[in-house]
């Protein structure tokens, strides 16, 4: 590498010099995802031209269907930045909908928006303890309440699905708008500008980055390791509660199955849109547009008549390419 | 030498008889040493004679078995790393401690990053500012302050590591083998800048096996054999002889 001395770089600010290095970090490991979104837009624009892709209610129909996995997927880079892994947010989805819908069968809706939300970022926080002060695995303890949450959310109603008939609650949460956008991409929006805040330009963000990167340096630059990492994990269940109020309010009802085919997606969309499965490096936006491509891809895949099958096949290869296509950006 | 406690300008730090046994096995034992500011102490020991041990007893890692650590005269106990990271000791330690998939001023500021007054959030200009300044005084070539540090040379870490260090340490830098794993131009590079601390006014320990570093660095040299001091000699009244056949213990 070249090795520019910094006195004769004194102009570091300028513009000039701000182009140069804006174009000496133009690799290409930070724009694969939007190259890739790129890329299969122009691909289904133009061979399911016929089919209604392009139409405005098919395309706003993708960001709509997106919503939750999107909220899921901004928790999800939290816990892989700080070198965790939360793979039960699934399950925290259809708990948290089922007991908001559950709630709400006999209260107002803010009671049963609080006991969902509080129910996501109650096991969050459960994950959180074992993982941050017990020191056990994140993988591994994740995967034991991904499969115990399953299990509450289907005894919970005896695998009953639970109407949701309050109207402001599927209006704030599923149909209604606010000057013509639609709320479920306001909340999108909103979850997504807030995590890249936080996530971007707070000590908090920078924090759980360095823990991801390496916790050693971490905790000897007075960084408390366990808490970060107990966040993190807490941070991970809020936004699944947050998606499950998501589905609950678009479908008008909660379901033990929602949420629970969305894992491989979301982590696709995660690792695609830039953030290490290592830890130490993450991207919100990119997550989100992770997301959007993923759920295009769903989108695209059914116009062109595949069958269930034939989609699952499709997808997974779809995925397990473009997933190798950024981790070999990541580990050059 | 106990009376040096009673001077008017008391030594930075002392330590007196630390002692500090891994399950029942000793690594230091009775070790006493004075570090004054403006000064560079060399420690010097074969493999494992138990330098890295009192580096991480001072910096709060390993916590001693007996013995004292006087700051400025007064008696202090640091429970972890942060304790005495907070009261002016930093350390450059032999693994680094650098987050390598972060810029050059995010570690620069690691843990103690600037933010704006309302909202808290992180001020970059200003740490990238400030990065840039510190690393023009202490002459470490690098890139750019964005640059991501696995990115950069052995040596431009090491730089990084010790530019930290200066940034943060308001009485005592600790060193421990700063340029074992460097070329001659990045050791003449990291020798001019713990020079420069000496500048700064600050006490400064360092660890290494090279003694033709430690005759050109430092003030004194402290000699230690299996965990034992066995004796401090000032740099200018002695030489390589003397210190090889402390170290052996052969005459
Ligand atoms: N955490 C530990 N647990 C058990 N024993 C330890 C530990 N750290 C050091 N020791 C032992 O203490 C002794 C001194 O080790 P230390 O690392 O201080 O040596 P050193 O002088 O730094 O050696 P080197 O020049 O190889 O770095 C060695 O016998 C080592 O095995
Ligand atoms: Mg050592």
């Amino acid at each position: 590498m070249a090795r520019i001395s910094l006195r004769s770089n004194t102009n570091d600010g300028s513009e000039l010099t701000q182009i140069r290095s804006f174009l000496t970090k133009l690799d290409v490991q930070k724009y694969v995802v939007y190259l890739g979104f790129l890329a299969i837009f122009l691909f289904f624009a133009a061979t399911l031209h016929d089919d209604g892709f392009l139409s405005t209610r098919n395309l706003s129909n993708i960001v709509l269907q997106t919503a939750p996995a999107t909220i899921m997927a901004i928790g999800l880079v939290f816990a892989l930045s700080a070198g965790e892994i939360d793979i039960s947010f699934g399950s925290i989805v259809a708990v948290s909908a089922l007991v908001a819908a559950m709630v709400m069968r006999g209260q107002p809706a803010l009671f049963g928006i609080l006991a969902g939300l509080g129910a996501g970022i109650a096991i969050g926080a459960l994950n959180g303890v074992f993982v941050a002060f017990l020191g056990l695995p994140s993988f591994l303890v994740t995967l034991a309440t991904l499969g115990l949450f399953a299990g509450v959310a289907r005894s919970l109603t005896n695998l009953q699905s639970v109407p949701v008939l309050n109207d402001f609650f599927t209006e704030f949460f599923g149909s209604g708008s606010v000057a013509g956008i639609p709320s479920l991409v306001i909340w999108t929006l909103a979850a997504v500008i807030a995590g890249h805040l936080v996530f971007r330009e707070t000590r908090f963000g920078a924090h759980v980055i360095a823990t991801g990167d390496n916790p050693n340096a971490a905790q000897v630059s007075g960084i408390r390791v366990p808490r970060i990492r107990f966040l993190v994990l807490t941070i991970s269940g809020a936004c699944a509660g947050l998606a499950g109020l998501l589905y609950a309010g678009r479908l008008q009802a909660a379901k033990y199955t929602l949420g629970e085919s969305d894992l491989m997606t979301v982590i696709a969309a995660v690792i695609v849109g830039g953030t290490a499965l290592t830890g130490g490096r993450g991207s919100i936006v990119g997550a989100c547009v992770g997301s959007l491509l993923m759920g295009m891809l769903n989108n695209g895949l059914i116009l062109m008549g595949l069958s269930v099958s034939g989609q699952m096949i499709a997808r997974g290869l779809i995925i397990l390419f473009a997933v190798a296509v950024s981790l070999r950006e990541f580990n050059r | 030498m106990n009376e040096r406690l009673n001077d008017t300008i008391a030594p930075v730090l002392s330590l007196r008889g630390i002692r500090k046994a891994f399950d029942g096995i000793v690594a230091v034992e009775e070790f006493s040493l004075d570090l004054d500011r403006g000064e560079i102490v060399a420690l010097v020991g074969d493999n494992g004679a138990g330098k890295s041990t009192i580096v991480k007893i001072i910096s709060g890692v390993h916590t001693p078995n007996g013995g004292t650590l006087h700051l400025d005269g007064k008696t202090v106990d640091f429970a972890d790393a942060s304790s005495a990271r907070r009261k002016g000791i930093e350390v450059v330690y032999q693994d680094l401690a650098l987050a390598n998939q972060q810029t050059v001023y995010m570690n620069l500021f690691l843990g103690r990053e600037i933010t704006h007054r309302p909202f808290g959030l992180l001020d970059r200009r200003r740490m990238m500012t400030e990065t840039r300044k510190l690393l023009e005084d202490l002459d470490i070539r690098i890139p750019s302050t964005r640059s991501t540090i696995r990115n950069l040379s052995g040596g431009q870490r090491q730089g990084v590591a010790i530019a930290r260090a200066t940034r943060w340490a308001q009485k005592l830098v600790l060193l421990d083998e700063p340029t074992a794993a460097l070329g001659v131009a990045e050791t003449s590079k990291v020798e001019n800048i713990v020079k420069s601390l000496k500048d700064r006014d600050l006490a400064v320990l360092i660890v290494s096996h090279n003694l033709d570093q430690v005759f050109r660095l430092s003030d004194r040299i402290c000699v230690l054999r299996r965990g034992k001091q066995v004796g401090i000699r000032p740099t200018g009244e002695t030489e390589k002889n003397e210190i090889v056949s402390m170290i052996t213990g052969l005459a």
